[in-house]
């Protein structure tokens, strides 16, 4: 199936994005559809962090449309918002696991609120998603007793709890080291081939975005505007943009020598 | 130049007596060690000279040397940035303060409204949170404060008792220690102090929890679940108070007559059953009543003040310090306003 034949799932029309006066980025368009790895890219302070909070509802548009299929994002009542909502799950930064809950309380929230099931049935979902992104053991921790890494993988958890179509991640390998990194992209394309589920992300990590994404947009912080899009792996080769071929070459410096994702990994990929 | 390193002023100063001056070079064969303080003086020459449209010869500078000085000059300063931080007149201070007063207050009126709208879904079953938070919130402004609303009603009570004795000795009325002590805990001391101390004690953590709530990302997981932070943090946090302030001003009542009758039986040679009978006619009901209703009104003021500035903190270590001070002076403030209010609106008794 080609990316384009597989239907839009988030469509971003014109979004122009503002702190009061201060646009930070406008005029965005672009298309996620059903099943991408989708990168947004751009250098530090472009607004890659703000456009994500813009798809998950936290921040109304200046102007321009976010549509989930046929779904206007920012038009619809608070309800059916967090009806759109609901079929997310999102990986924060700093992983933003209440500090106050164990790791299981963390991961059964979202299924104590939105289904129906007895807590004996909530409780052994809880331990399956725990050892999914192999955590399995560690459902009474507080995360303040685990590491920098586990408190992501409990993050990824605990946004899987829903099993959501779409999920989003701001800067997932931020503050790990290369291989707790990269064994994180490998889970990532799991999640998308086993689960179904299209990943958007935020990053700047260069093996990462040439090892998982297929369809990505890069935001320019002098333009304020998307200056391009697409594979990288292709834009690499197309793009005329000097800022574009700087920032994904590293300065001319990086080369995009890293296995071809998903038919490439390694069968050990879930013991992350 | 040989020796000390002149003072740039002074420099430039010179070179500007000299118009004839196009061009600066360095000899700098006997010079040893540099430092940051070298590569400073010379930056600012460098700059001077650019504006002055001099040229500069960086080749007779040590190679780290102008190596670094291509660095620091290679982006130019941002003017933007520069022009940001300019030191703003005191007009401007004062319209700002102005300004920030009325955001305050919207932002104020609107976390007011937003929690009656809360207690609103509460009442028609369709707030959401955890009822494991709310017994540990009861729990924390419950039992948890009893040692410390032990300790400062039991003294409180011994020394209005003790002072007061010593001024009714004189007319020979040490009998009325009891109308004291009961009127002035009961109507006025029970509550306000019991308020204050949950201010410093309670509304202060709401803020800190909350606020590094807001830190860690934490509330947006929550909205994004769909989680009203309204319903699921503050509302539990209020309830605590609103349930557990009338409890704390019934206990502090207690232990302050009970510090009144030490004081009563041990100093002034009355006996207990006295003093109890003296305090049950010097304390109608009413006067309970009243102030069962003010602290439930006070566990309101602390819990919103708390959790107000929680959530509305910024992003920074900082920004926590600041909302857990301004809930503790937010809270007290209008525990003050309030029982004025209320002293008014419904007075404990009248003097006529």
């Amino acid at each position: 199936m080609t990316a384009a034949s597989r239907e839009p799932i988030i469509s971003v029309e014109g979004l122009t994005m503002a702190f009061g006066d201060f646009v930070v980025q406008k005029d965005l368009t672009f298309t996620v559809r059903r099943g991408d790895i989708f990168v947004i890219m751009g250098g530090s302070g472009c607004g890659k962090s703000t456009l994500l909070r813009h798809l998950i509802g936290l921040q109304a548009p200046a102007a321009g449309k976010v549509y989930y299929g046929t779904q206007s994002l920012w038009d619809a009542e608070t309800e059916a918002r967090l009806a759109i909502l609901r079929r997310t799950g999102i990986l924060y930064q700093s992983g933003a696991l209440f500090t106050s809950m164990t790791l299981a309380e963390n991961v059964a929230l979202p299924l104590q609120l939105y289904t129906k099931l007895t807590p004996a049935e909530i409780g052994d979902i809880v331990s399956t998603k725990l050892a999914l992104v192999g955590l399995a053991g560690y459902e009474d921790f507080f995360p303040s007793a685990i590491s920098g890494g586990m408190v992501k993988r409990a993050g990824l958890a605990r946004a899987m709890a829903l099993d959501p179509e779409i999920l989003f991640f701001d800067e997932p390998s931020a503050g790990l080291d290369p291989i707790t990194s990269k064994r994180l992209d490998d889970l990532i394309i799991q999640l998308r081939d086993d689960l179904g589920a299209t990943i958007v992300m935020v990053t700047h990590e260069l093996p990462s975005i040439f090892a998982i994404a297929d369809n990505s947009v890069f935001l320019d912080n002098v333009k304020r505007t998307a200056t391009a899009g697409g594979d990288p792996r292709e834009m690499i080769h197309n793009t005329r943009d000097p800022v574009v071929r700087e920032f994904l070459t590293r300065e001319g410096t990086f080369h995009e020598n890293t296995p071809a994702p998903a038919t490439a990994l390694s069968p050990s990929a879930g013991a992350v | 130049m040989i020796g000390q390193r002149p003072a740039l002023a002074d420099l430039t100063k010179r070179i500007d007596a000299i118009p004839s001056v196009h061009r600066l070079t360095f000899d700098t064969e006997s010079l040893g060690r540099w430092d940051s303080a070298f590569l400073t003086f010379v930056l600012g020459l460098v700059r001077y000279a650019r504006n002055g449209q001099k040229e500069v010869d960086l080749a007779g500078l040590p190679a780290g040397v102008s190596g670094l000085i291509d660095l620091a000059t290679a982006v130019a300063p941002h003017e933007e940035a520069a022009a940001r931080v300019v030191r703003p007149s005191f007009v401007r201070i004062f319209g700002q303060a102005c300004l920030d007063l009325a955001r305050g207050t919207g932002r104020l009126m609107a976390f007011v409204g937003e929690a009656a709208l809360s207690l609103g879904r509460l009442a028609t079953g369709r707030a959401r949170f955890r009822r494991s938070d709310l017994w540990l919130f009861i729990q924390q402004a419950g039992v948890d404060a009893l040692p410390i609303v032990s300790l400062l009603s039991l003294l409180q009570g011994l020394t209005m008792a003790f002072l007061g004795a010593a001024q009714l000795k004189m007319f020979g009325a040490q009998v009325y220690v009891a109308n004291l002590i009961g009127l002035s805990m009961a109507a006025e001391v029970g509550a306000v102090m019991t308020a204050i101390i949950m201010a410093g004690r309670t509304g202060a953590a709401y803020a800190a929890q909350i606020g590094t709530m807001q830190v860690n990302q934490e509330i947006d997981a929550l909205k994004t679940m769909g989680l009203e932070p309204m319903d699921f943090l503050v509302l539990p946090r209020m309830l605590a108070l609103i349930l557990m302030m009338p409890l704390l001003y019934l206990y502090a009542n207690l232990l302050g007559m009970l510090g009144g009758g030490l004081i009563a039986v041990t100093v002034l040679g009355m006996t207990g059953d006295q003093f109890a009978n003296q305090l049950f006619h010097a304390v109608p009901l009413s006067v309970f009543v009243t102030g069962l209703i003010k602290s439930g009104v006070f566990g309101v003021l602390v819990a919103l003040s708390g959790c107000m500035q929680g959530v509305n903190c910024g992003r920074s270590a900082a920004a926590v310090g600041d909302a857990t001070t301004s809930a503790v002076v937010t809270a007290i403030v209008a525990i003050i306003i309030a029982d004025g209010v209320f002293g008014v609106v419904a007075p404990p008794f009248s003097i006529q």
